[in-house]
């Protein structure tokens, strides 16, 4: 039985132009101590997408169509139905979410003490020794001496250590799942290796489902089980993370594994893929990558290609043209892609 | 050549005071052999133009309110590289088809919010290239566009470099960014304001020096599940990075090093020295080991 | 190769570049109601107050008979303690005052763009003066030193009258001129104009004003909102020489000849007051609708 599961997520915002369909008709499923990645890059929806799995979105967003089903101890509630109470209640104690921007949105004049005992007392925690004893073991899990960190002042702390403070926020009423988004786009490298590493550790001990949104493909090759590709507003690819890094069927996902040089190994051939993003407006015909797909025939501008089976149950890809994309890779054969490395 | 590093090391500091826009506390900026700030007036500006820096925030660095023709065109009135609209807009449009923004008849009314990042991106360089620079300072130029089109930014710097002979330095943070950058080059490891190791990039990548690339280098979350997962890690004494208000004695990186010896890191400032292999690093330790065997097997 | 973008467009393109803008921000205006009906207001007060006096034939003359009407088909308004016609006076008010205002707000704004421009780009000791002489301005009680400045030099044309009002006033725009300009000016696209040698004409006017455009018009109408409350102000405190007939000077009247007194008189106070409110009403509703039409990213969008 999944934690969450997905079914069928449209979400649109309304503008002056016109509705943006940022999210449409996405379907995933977590299990239980699942990590997902759900990979994409500005635009593609994924933000909209996590923020909607917490009904977080900002005004002006319209739910189009889909359910987010939640289940806990066999009893399945649908998010998107649930009152007020029921929904701050799923927020914390069932689903936390880590923000990218959090690093700046603690309050700077309030020490970490009373952010602990704020989000504590929002959960109606009211006993103080309870909530000391909880944080300071929350700080422990995440490596950081509570005894100097409650105390302080969030500008006294560095990037990494408000990011521990943060996972253990949200740690605080032992969700079953986390969202992470972007969780280490601000940080050094140095500071990112101890932040991935720690968050491989809680997982372990903790056995939380985890899902991250992210545009960085590294820190998925990190720490996910599974990774979605969003393109657009769809899901393009799902897979195991072995099956999209090494035998990727959408020719997105590709173009996306092949932009991004290593450091470790061979060169290989890098390259970017050619052309922009789609309006969300006025998406064109038929599948919304092919503007950009060396692969694409007449076809693919007809219609939308669904979500389809490839080489394994677990993997699908919405490409009519998987199949040619595999024998590319297995082929070896030099990339038609617009630029190759010189 | 590249300068790597990470954030508040500097790297933004150091390009800033590269294009003389800055005044340094101490030491000089050496432009054709003479320093930029004995040099005033003209030569200041002549030398100015000379370097040409490309920003981070393809958002910031381009007037909200002025078209790319606009943007484009008035260093080359203020230069005298063009007279009277006709020959301004020709030069303008061969600018941006140097940049790959083709047809140039699609971009030149274009106010920067019509334009992706990327667009937005190739503008800066196209403006960079309008003074004819020696040297472009590439400030984490690609840092804040989109994965998927990063390279192709990187691939028209470097055939800038080729063709007009402009040397580009890139600042960057992302060390597989610079590695592909600078294949053919250098590669600079800052660390709180100093260069700690400046090597050729394949030299650094697989054999670091200096404990801090080594660090970094083992650290880094790569797109590959199997390298990433499998990689060693170089253990730190310390996670926390010193403020640049308050550095260690010594070695500014000797708290974290997991070589550090007492009494000699902490107390003398390592100097950028020259080892076997056409590279410097500012280390007492991998100074020490690195010169010492070869020595000892020739004796 | 299309040529409308060039820096020197012929005679037609000079016509048709205005043109095209006009229809735009006329189009945009047109999603934004409340600012449209400012507009409106606008342009029916500029057109009463300086074109319509242009064909209703002024009528002064005292009439005995007829003191203190109510409305009626021959006085629309009324007529006043003189028996004149009210809406006549209306009519004739208006100009007066608004070239007050807009004098007033074109003296305020420029000693504020300028001055404020260039304490910023110059900084040091200039700066720090600059700044000293505003902040001492800005905490003057205005009303009150208006009324001292009024009493003593008795301004007897509007012109001088303008320019008194735009002296006092110019201080909390150049506050936040200088502080814009200041953040401005650590722009990224500023530094790149500085490393391209464009001299500091060009990054001041080209590059940094240019941005602040529309926060200069939105204050500059904001300007004169209050350079014309404080005009009618001094005007109906009878602290101006009065002479011919506007807006103020009805009120002075109004009040000085007991008015109030009179049970058909309501409409001949309401009528200068209201005009004076609608007008600032249309600035003020019209101000806010061009904080969304400036906005560069709303522009073909």
């Amino acid at each position: 039985m999944p934690v969450l599961s997905v079914r069928g997520l449209s979400i649109d915002y309304l503008t002056r132009r016109g509705a943006v369909h940022a999210v449409r008709d996405v379907s995933f499923e977590l299990e239980k101590s699942e990590t997902l990645a759900i990979i994409g890059e500005s635009g593609s929806g994924k933000t909209t997408l996590a923020v909607g799995l917490i009904r977080l979105s900002p005004r002006g967003t319209r739910v189009a169509t889909g359910e987010i089903l939640y289940t806990k101890d066999g009893m399945t509630s649908d998010i998107r139905k649930l009152d007020d109470d029921d929904l701050r209640e799923y927020r914390w104690a069932e689903c936390a979410m880590v923000f990218q921007a959090a690093l700046n949105s603690f309050n700077p004049v309030i020490t970490i003490w009373e952010q602990f005992l704020d989000t504590a007392r929002a959960h109606g925690i009211k006993d103080k020794h309870r909530v000391r004893e909880r944080s300071a073991e929350l700080l422990d899990l995440v490596h950081l001496d509570a005894r100097r960190v409650l105390p302080a002042f969030p500008h006294e702390l560095s990037g990494g250590m408000k990011q521990r403070v943060l996972i253990a926020l949200a740690l605080m009423l032992e969700p079953q799942m986390l969202i992470l988004d972007e969780p280490t786009t601000a940080l050094d490298i140095l500071t990112q290796r101890s932040i991935i590493d720690l968050l491989r550790q809680l997982r372990q001990r903790l056995g939380f489902s985890m899902i991250f949104i992210s545009h960085d493909l590294s820190i998925a090759a990190e720490l996910a089980d599974r990774m979605i590709t969003m393109y657009a507003g769809r899901v393009v690819e799902r897979a195991r993370v072995e099956d999209m890094f090494y035998r990727p069927r959408h020719p997105y996902s590709l173009g996306l594994l092949r932009a991004v040089p290593r450091v470790s190994g061979a060169l290989g051939s890098v390259a970017s893929i050619p052309g922009s993003p789609p309006d969300l407006i006025r998406l064109p015909k038929g599948c919304s990558y092919a503007p950009r797909c060396p692969y694409a025939i007449d076809a693919c501008r007809e219609a939308e290609p669904p979500l389809l089976k490839v080489d394994t149950p677990e993997h699908e890809a919405a490409c009519i043209r998987w199949q040619h994309v595999a024998e590319v890779i297995g082929s070896k054969a030099p990339l038609p892609v617009a630029e190759k490395l010189a | 050549m590249c300068l790597v590093g990470e954030s508040g090391c500097g790297k933004t500091t150091t390009g800033r005071l590269l294009a003389g826009l800055i005044r340094p506390t101490s030491g000089r900026l050496l432009y054709e052999g003479k320093d930029v700030w004995q040099t005033k007036g003209a030569d200041l500006a002549r030398f100015r133009r000379a370097v040409q820096l490309v920003h981070q925030d393809p958002y910031a660095s381009l007037n909200p309110t002025r078209t790319v023709f606009q943007t484009l065109s008035a260093p080359l009135y203020r230069h005298k590289k063009a007279r009277g609209g006709r020959q301004a807009l020709a030069a303008v449009s061969e600018l941006l088809e140097r940049v790959d923004l083709t047809p140039p008849d699609n971009f030149v009314s274009k106010y920067p919010h019509q334009l992706s990042g990327g667009q937005r991106q190739r503008v800066s360089i196209a403006r960079a290239l309008t003074v004819d620079p020696k040297v472009i300072v590439a400030d984490e130029a690609v840092s804040m566009v989109d994965v998927s089109i990063r390279i192709s930014l990187l691939n028209l710097l470097l055939a800038l470099g080729r063709e007009f002979g402009v040397t580009i330095v890139l600042i960057t943070h992302d060390l597989a960014v610079a590695r592909y950058f600078a294949r053919h080059g250098r590669i600079g490891v800052m660390y709180l304001g100093r260069v700690v190791e400046l090597a050729e990039t394949e030299s650094l990548v697989s054999d670091p020096a200096h404990p801090y690339s080594a660090a970094l280098i083992a650290a880094i979350p790569e797109a590959d599940p199997e390298i990433t997962r499998g990689k060693k890690r170089v253990e730190l004494r310390s996670a926390e990075i010193p403020s640049l208000l308050d550095l260690p004695p010594g070695c500014t990186f000797h708290p974290r090093c997991p070589l550090s010896e007492a009494g000699l890191c902490d107390v003398k400032i390592p100097e950028l020295l020259a080892i076997p292999g056409h590279r410097e690093v500012a280390c007492h330790v991998a100074v020490r080991e690195r010169t010492a065997e070869p020595a000892a097997a020739t004796a | 190769m299309s040529t409308a973008i060039l820096a020197r467009p012929t005679l037609g393109q000079r016509v048709a570049g205005p043109m095209v803008a006009t229809f735009e921000f006329l189009r945009l205006l047109a999603t934004r109601p409340i600012g449209l009906a400012g507009f409106v207001g606008i342009v029916f007060f500029i057109f009463l107050a300086f074109v319509a006096p242009l064909f209703v034939p002024l009528r002064n003359d005292p009439s005995l008979v007829d003191i203190y009407q109510a409305p009626s088909a021959a006085h629309p308004l009324g007529t006043d303690f003189q028996g004149r016609d009210v809406l006549n006076q209306i009519v004739y008010g208006g100009r007066d005052i608004l070239t007050v205002a807009i004098l007033a707000a074109l003296v305020s704004t420029f000693i504020a763009i300028s001055i404020g421009s260039v304490a910023a780009t110059v900084g040091g000791r200039l700066d720090t003066a600059i700044l000293a002489i505003t902040d001492v301005t800005l905490t003057l009680p205005k009303l009150i030193l208006l009324i001292a400045v009024a009493a003593i030099l008795r301004p007897t044309s509007f012109v001088f009258l303008a320019v008194i009002l735009g002296l006092l006033q110019w201080s909390s725009l150049l506050r936040q001129v200088r502080s814009q300009v200041l953040s401005l000016k650590e722009r990224d696209y500023v530094e790149a104009a500085r490393s391209l040698d464009l001299g500091l004409f060009h990054i001041v006017f080209r590059e940094i004003l240019p941005t602040m455009r529309s926060y200069i018009v939105i204050h500059f109408i904001l300007a004169m909102t209050e350079a014309m409350y404080a005009q009618v102000f001094i005007i109906f405190l009878g602290l101006v020489p009065v002479s011919g007939s506007n807006w103020g000077i009805m009120l002075y009247f109004a009040q000085g000849q007991g008015a109030l007194f009179y049970k058909d008189s309501i409409w001949y106070i309401l009528s200068p007051i209201l005009a004076v409110s609608l007008v600032q009403l249309s600035l003020v509703s019209f101000a806010g609708a061009l904080e969304d039409i400036f906005n560069p990213r709303l522009r073909g969008a």
